[in-house]
């Protein structure tokens, strides 16, 4: 899983946690429905400035349809919105101060890529003369400099992309709001773009608001993700925190791989919390406090890269379980190892292949025994 | 075909270089469905238009046909050559010396020309909102546009006459109202036929308009506006220059017919409406004089084509340059 990087200026950049900190867009309590169908579900949502901030979630999570009306597209059924301390209700989208790139680019395909990117100045009246030497600005920084004549059917989906992301930039926004900025590109040109995107946000200290539902371009640009569902807002946090720390099963399982066991608490004593996994018959023993009685039914959930999984019997009593080797996911960088646990369970271990040649290698219907350290896994309660 | 790098035809940018797809043989029935239209073409437009040429170089004559020269195949070569060394343009030089022809010409193209206007103000709001009307609808929209063909065109024409004439519909209901205290004069003035030909030629208009319309990605409007373009500027600066080609379409099917359009001007138009298609009825059936209106006829084509053409002909380049 990328990682984003942590660079010197973006190390200390939390204005989350201050509560002291006017937020730069604010959601209260917005519904919108349409028909019967709510799309967003009573959602408050906080974001500050120059934040890059992500909305995650499946298709009619209602991800979308924040942005569009954040941007003016849709008018909230209840709720309100406000932008920089000013309520958006009853601003049309032309007089507000967000520009948007859309999933399908929405080039004017009669114009050329020069025009497109000036038809934003043009309805501001900017001068004739600062107009081009914007546009200049804007297609060298999205290095497009010798297609400005060309029309955007003679362009490729990648150079479109960016003619969209220079064009949504040209009127420098207080915000910029990106819809699946990434969906149509090939991978390699994704995973150069998200980093670009990342960069040039930073450089241009703008407020950027993506949404998306591939979960490794929420990670890799965003400062914090809110993961939705249903209209709401499951949790919001900081890409590591959402995949190392998820508050529920929903945002565990969406984001990245992880196993997840049904257990029974079965002792609390202050940070350490013993369960008992019946199906899999495993007593587990997690560095957490769990607001659960004894008793209750809670979720240990584990990610595939903390399983260690070896031929030798692990020490101890607890966090440990043996089984048989079913299926293997050879994926060159890792592998992933489907264990068989009592006939029924499976958990899956992944390890990094860190050399080309192993002497005993691992394999199917091989015993094994997982384990792993206490603080490796999570306990969920919902 | 050579095997060609296609690596090096990507990034080059010049058009020549990109390789022709494979010549295919056609097989006998791709060339039944491309000989059918050209068939049709030259059974039902080719052959009946030489015809008329050819009547239109003859002379008018008492006789049965009413001119000279007629060919028969019958009486041998000789008789198509005499035919051929009689015929003379002198039709087409009276047409250039009578002034009623080149006025009925320039009348008719104006009263068109005004009616297609007319026709594209009224039908594009109309196109327009049904591209726009929720999707359920717009099926029932359609059937409405199309409605009217189900009554004969020749009825629908005469029922305006009913509605404009002087105690008509219209001046009652206008009447009643008390907008005005005298009955208007609409029937039998060149009023009554702009209203026929709109009436008649909307649905022409309309529906090709209607097919580019619903198409247009709304996308493109919300991110005029997403970039600070008040919707009325949105209309004019991406919606009408996208929908052209359906306006295009539109006023090219209303205007070629409305140019020779008989039966409006004949029964809603008054003494003084001048177009060619009663010129022509005039010629042909009251004067009895075929040369003269097949010649009529010829230049009514010309006139019509070339426009044709020459739009075809800047499409097409348009297409080119944009490729």
């Amino acid at each position: 899983m990328a990682k984003k990087p942590i660079g010197p200026i973006r190390r200390d950049f939390a204005p989350w946690d201050d509560p002291q900190a006017r937020p730069y867009i604010e959601f209260r309590n917005v519904t919108k429905k349409f028909g019967d169908f709510t799309a967003v579900d009573n959602l408050s949502l906080k974001i500050h400035e120059r934040e890059f901030f992500a909305l995650l979630g499946g298709s009619g999570c209602g991800k979308t349809t924040m942005m569009r009306m954040l941007a003016g597209f849709e008018t909230p059924n209840a709720g309100e919105i406000f932008l920089d301390g000013q309520n958006l209700a009853g601003v049309p989208p032309h007089r507000r101060p967000v520009n948007m790139m859309f999933q399908s680019y929405a080039l004017f395909p009669h114009m050329s890529v020069e025009a497109n990117v000036a038809f934003g100045l043009k309805q501001e009246g900017m001068p004739r003369a600062e107009i081009a030497g914007r546009v200049e600005e804007m297609l060298s920084l999205v290095k497009l400099q010798d297609f400005a004549k060309r029309k955007p059917h003679q362009l490729s989906g990648g150079q479109r992309q960016r003619v969209a992301l220079a064009r949504s930039l040209a009127k420098k926004p207080k915000v910029l709001l990106l819809d699946e900025p990434l969906g149509a590109l090939d991978r390699k040109l994704r995973e150069e773009t998200q980093f670009e995107l990342t960069d040039l946000q930073q450089d241009l200290g703008m407020t950027f608001v993506i949404v998306t539902h591939d979960q490794e371009e929420a990670m890799t640009m965003a400062d914090r993700i809110a993961v939705m569902d249903k209209g709401r807002i499951v949790q919001i946090a900081t890409p590591s925190e959402i995949y190392e720390v998820p508050n529920s099963r929903f945002v565990a399982d969406f984001i990245g791989d992880i196993n997840l066991m049904e257990c029974k608490v079965v002792a609390r004593n202050g940070e350490m919390t013993k369960l008992h996994a019946p199906l899999f018959d495993c007593a587990i023993e997690v560095a957490q406090s769990v607001e659960a009685g004894i008793g209750e039914t809670v979720w240990f959930a584990i990610r595939p890269e903390k399983v260690r999984i070896s031929f030798d019997e692990p020490e101890g009593p607890a966090n440990r379980l043996t089984g048989e080797v079913w299926d293997i996911g050879y994926l060159g960088d890792v592998s992933i190892y489907h264990t068989h646990i009592a006939e029924e369970e499976t958990v899956r271990a992944t390890v990094a292949n860190r050399s080309r040649v192993v002497e005993r290698p691992m394999s199917w219907e091989d015993k094994v025994w997982l384990s792993w350290d206490r603080d490796a896994g999570v306990v969920l309660t919902r | 075909m050579t095997s060609v790098d296609r690596t090096s035809v990507a990034t080059t940018a010049a058009g020549s270089d990109i390789p022709r797809p494979p010549r295919r043989r056609r097989s006998a029935g791709g060339w039944l469905l491309i000989a059918l239209p050209y068939a049709w073409l030259i059974v039902f437009f080719l052959a009946p238009f030489f015809i008329v040429f050819k009547i239109s170089l003859s002379e008018i004559a008492v006789a049965i046909p009413p001119y000279l020269p007629t060919i028969d195949l019958a009486e041998g070569w000789s008789n198509v050559v005499d035919a051929v060394g009689a015929f003379s343009l002198e039709n087409y030089i009276w047409l250039t010396q009578d002034d009623l022809y080149w006025k009925s010409y320039l009348s008719s193209v104006k009263i068109a020309a005004t009616s297609t206007l007319i026709t594209l103000i009224i039908g594009y709001p109309i196109a327009y909102g049904m591209a726009r009307a929720p999707r359920e609808w717009r099926a029932t929209l359609l059937m409405l546009v199309i409605l009217p063909f189900w009554t004969s065109f020749l009825i629908r024409v005469y029922a305006w006459i009913g509605i404009l004439k002087n105690e008509g519909l219209l001046n009652q209901a206008l009447l009643w109202i008390g907008v005005i205290d005298q009955p208007l004069t609409i029937l039998n003035t060149n009023i009554a036929v702009y209203i026929g030909i709109v009436y008649s030629y909307l649905p022409f208009l309309v529906l090709p308009l209607y097919a580019n319309l619903e198409k247009l990605d709304i996308s493109l409007l919300e991110a005029a506006g997403d970039l600070g373009c008040p919707p009325w500027r949105t209309f004019w600066t991406i919606t009408v220059p996208l929908s052209m080609p359906g306006i295009i379409a539109g006023c090219f099917l209303v205007f070629i017919p409305a140019v020779g359009e008989f039966v409006i001007p004949d029964l809603l138009g008054g003494s003084d409406t001048l177009m060619i298609g009663k010129t022509l009825w005039t010629e042909f059936f009251t004067n009895r004089d075929w040369p003269v209106s097949s010649a009529v006829a010829v230049i009514l084509l010309l006139i019509l084509v070339v426009p044709i053409v020459l739009f075809q002909n800047q499409q097409q380049k348009a297409m080119e340059k944009s490729q």
